[in-house]
This record gives structure tokens, sequence and C-alpha cells, in this order.
């Protein structure tokens, strides 16, 4: 594993040293800021000094923002050929696989990170209860992970960054909806309560509500990090056959 | 150093590699021919462990490539097909990744070594230049230098001197044959008068068969005041 550094740091440097992270930090920030002041996010009509209102976007927002980044984990580098340079190096596929991902992901809770203002800007209005703050960036944190464990995977699939976009949004979608109350809702109108509740389990919105609540159940945390588990695990899979 | 036995390809019905066996001695530069598409790339990717062969093997230094490919990757220079690199990092950036990939973790040694490729292959005039904006001849010099950087005992070069002007071209060849003595080299290509000047061994596939085996000098009797290229021309098929 002692090979995932220099990857990791590669690629994470990788982003700052093109205009991409600077794009995709101030749109992320502007969009998810402008949500929760919106009459959707409802920030101030709620008279509460808490962020249900910025962190209840993240579902929808990271919806076509993970993709973003991880489209071009693996695509680019099939596509320029690097793939090649890369694994001609001593390097096995799991280093590397695991080097980019933590790369993607740390982008990701830097964007997230950097929503502080909305913090200090409601701890100015009112007495916001802490804990559930740092729960939510934790959840929102871990959340990314999960949402970026699927684009890595989709992007090992192919060498079109737009595909792979494609795909990703498509696949994450369903994995926000199984648990989206409209969807659920219908589901219970003709499925046992049981077996929807197990489908709605496979949901993002499922376990990233909780810890937005202040709520750390660790079948959350075991979810989240499951779900990366899993994704990187047929990613060395997909970039090895 | 290395050894090639009895590597298979297949891309769906058409066998790109049908079989090939030879292999390369310390001290030897290998020169690697044959006509496009006649599976020159995918056999030196069979060898680097970039692809894995459907049957068959190589050795390098003794390892075995479908046993442990990364002991075999470490002792490997490669130079892929049109040197791909990460275009937005500079010369340095991109031979310090490769350096810190390569086991030189301490500042001192890793610049050491970036220091050492960048005066091998004459990059120093562009060593803070981002790759995608460098010329043709040095983004290979760029190839080149990654390859050359941990000084590796074995080099496979795919095409090194493609797209490089006639003086760049030399320059190369030289350096190839200066570092021959203590290394195995293989180095396609398609240009016959390099494998006059500077291989010691030619092997000729045509359609992933391996039509020839020899040096230089030996090939050239086989058709008594034919020129190389009537040889290889005899030898091979196009893929048409």
């Amino acid at each position: 594993m002692r090979q995932v550094t220099p990857i990791f740091k590669r690629e994470f440097v990788g982003y700052f040293r093109t205009p991409v992270a600077y794009v995709f930090l101030v749109m992320f920030l502007l969009i998810s800021v402008a949500l929760a002041f919106s009459r959707f996010g409802g920030f101030f009509k709620a008279g509460i000094a808490g962020m249900d209102a910025y962190f209840g976007f993240f579902p929808w927002l990271y919806l076509f923002i993970v993709p973003s980044v991880g489209m071009r984990l693996w695509s680019e580098e099939k596509r320029s050929g690097t793939a090649e340079l890369l694994f001609t190096l001593p390097v096995t596929t799991l280093e590397a696989v695991i080097g980019k991902f933590l790369a993607g992901w740390a982008f990701l809770s830097l964007a997230v990170l950097l929503s502080f203002p909305m913090a200090l800007t409601i701890g100015y209005l009112g007495s916001p209860d802490w804990g559930v703050v740092a729960t939510s960036y934790l959840g929102a944190i871990l959340m990314a992970g999960g949402y970026l464990g699927v684009c890595s995977l989709t992007s090992a699939l192919t060498k079109n960054q737009v595909i792979s976009f494609v795909i990703s949004i498509g696949v994450c979608a369903v994995l926000v909806f199984l648990g989206y109350s409209g969807f659920t809702g219908f589901l219970e109108g003709f499925l046992p309560v049981g077996v929807s509740d197990a489908i709605s389990n496979f949901s993002f919105i499922t376990h990233f509500s909780p810890m937005v609540k202040g709520i750390v159940d660790a079948k959350d945390v075991v979810f989240f990090l499951s779900l990366m588990g899993f994704t990187l695990f047929l990613n060395v899979v997909a970039l090895e056959r | 150093m290395i050894e090639v036995k009895g590597l298979v390809k297949s891309y769906g019905s058409k066998r790109a590699v049908d079989g090939v066996s030879f292999s390369v001695k310390r001290g030897e530069i290998l020169g690697f021919l044959g006509p496009n598409g006649a599976g020159k790339s995918t056999t030196m990717k069979m060898i680097t462990g970039f692809v894995r062969p459907d049957s068959g093997t190589a050795l390098v230094g003794g390892t075995d490539v479908s046993q442990d490919p990364v002991a075999v990757k470490r002792k490997l220079g490669y130079l892929p097909e049109n040197a791909p690199a990460y275009p937005e990092m500079t010369v340095e950036e991109f031979l310090g990744f490769i350096a810190e990939v390569r086991g030189f973790r301490e500042e001192e040694a890793c610049k050491a070594q970036v220091e050492r490729a960048i005066s091998l292959t004459h990059l120093s005039s562009v060593r803070r230049q981002a790759i995608d904006t460098l010329s043709k001849g040095f983004k290979q010099r760029v190839g080149f230098a990654q390859a050359l950087l941990h000084d590796p005992p074995v080099l496979i070069l795919d095409e090194p001197t493609d797209g490089l002007d006639p003086n760049q071209k030399n320059e190369v060849r030289m350096l190839i044959k200066n570092m021959a003595a203590e290394k195995a080299v293989i180095l396609s290509t398609h240009i016959l008068e390099e494998v006059e000047a500077i291989c010691t061994r030619v092997v000729i596939i045509s359609r992933g068969k391996l039509v020839a085996d020899e040096t230089p000098a030996k090939l050239l009797e086989r058709k008594p005041g034919a020129r190389m290229d009537e040889i290889f021309r005899s030898l091979t098929h196009s893929d048409a």
C-alpha cells in the first residue's frame, strides 16, 4: 500500500493544475448556498439556527456534482493512454484505484468543508447545536464517498467521459430515488411495509437524513463504507479484466 | 534477461500474437520488426505485464510476469507507443512523480534521479513547461526520460525514434547504444537503417508469427546483394 501516497498526491494536486478545481469549487458553493436560501430551501423562513436547509439538497446536488468529478478518474487515463504508463509502473491495480479514489474523495470533502461560512452564519444568527452541524458534515462527506465509488466504477468501464457521466447519474439517481419519500410512499401502496423498507435501505437519502438530524447510527456509516468497498472492488475487477 | 515463451493473444476471432518466443541477453539490442498490425506492440505490452496473454509467458531477469507482475515492472523501463504522459504536469513534476512511484522517496534521491534523466535526454530547456505545450520530439524524450529514470536493467521501447527529426533520431540511437552494454534492450521500429545502425539482433514478426530471429548480418546474407527492406518485404505480408 506504499504506492497509494504518490498516486493520491499526483491526482489531488492534479485537480488544481487546471481550472477544473476552481470552477468546480465556486459552482458547488454557489449552487448549494443558493438552494438553501431559495424558497425551496427556506433557510430564513424556517427561523431555526440549523443547517437542514443547506444539507437537505445534498443527495440531489451530488447527483450531478459527484459524477462531474468522478467521470474523469479512469476514462481520462484510458483515453489519453496514461493507463498504460500507470500500469507498467510498479503499482498494483488496487493501489491505483484506492489512490485515485481517495484523491477524489479528499477533493469533494474539501468542497463540502469550504461551506464553513454557512456554519459561521448560523452561529452568528442564533445558537445552533454544533453536534448536529458536525454530524451533518460527517454525513455529507461519507455520502460523497458513496457517490464517488459508483462514479469511479462507471468511469473504469468506458474511455468516454460523457458516457461515464451519464451512466453515473443514472445509477446514482436509482440509489437516490429508492429512498425518496414520494417513491417509497408509492411502493407502500402495493408492497408490504417490510419490503418497501428493505428497498429504501439501499438509498443514499435513507442513510443520510438521520445524520443531518444529528443521529450517527452504525448502520448508516456501515452502509456508506460498504458501498465504497463494494464499488472499489468492482472497480479493480473492471480494470483487470 | 528477457525470455519470451510462446505468447498468444487474441482479440475476438483475430490472433494478434500467435506463439511468439525469443530471448534477449544482457548487452543485446534487439530490433523488433514487423508490418503495422503484426503484433509488435501487443507482444511488448504482454512482456511489460500491461496485457495478460491468453497463453505463454515472459520472464524478465528470471521473474515470471504472470506470477509477479509488480516485480517485473520494477526491473523494466517501458516507453509505450506515442509516449503517453499527464499533459497538465510540467516535465519536472511528471518525472518527480515517476521517481516517487519508482521508490525514490527521499527528496534528495528523487531530485538526483530526475536531474540524471533530464540531462540524459536533454530536457533542461523545457523542464518547467507543461507537457501538453511540448512538441512531439520533446514529448517523445519525456517518455524516454521516464523509462530511463530508475536506470533499469531491461528497456522496452515502442518506436522510440518515432516523430523525431534526423538529428534527434541519431541522438536517441547513440543514447541507446551507449547504455546497452549493461542492459537488455528491445526496441520496435519501422526504420530498417536503425536496425543496421544499432541492433545486435533482429526479430521479425508477421501476422502474429515469428518469421526471423538472427543477427542483421545473417539476415542480409539470406539474399546476397539485396537491401534490408527487400528482405523484410519478402518475409512479411502486409495486413491487407
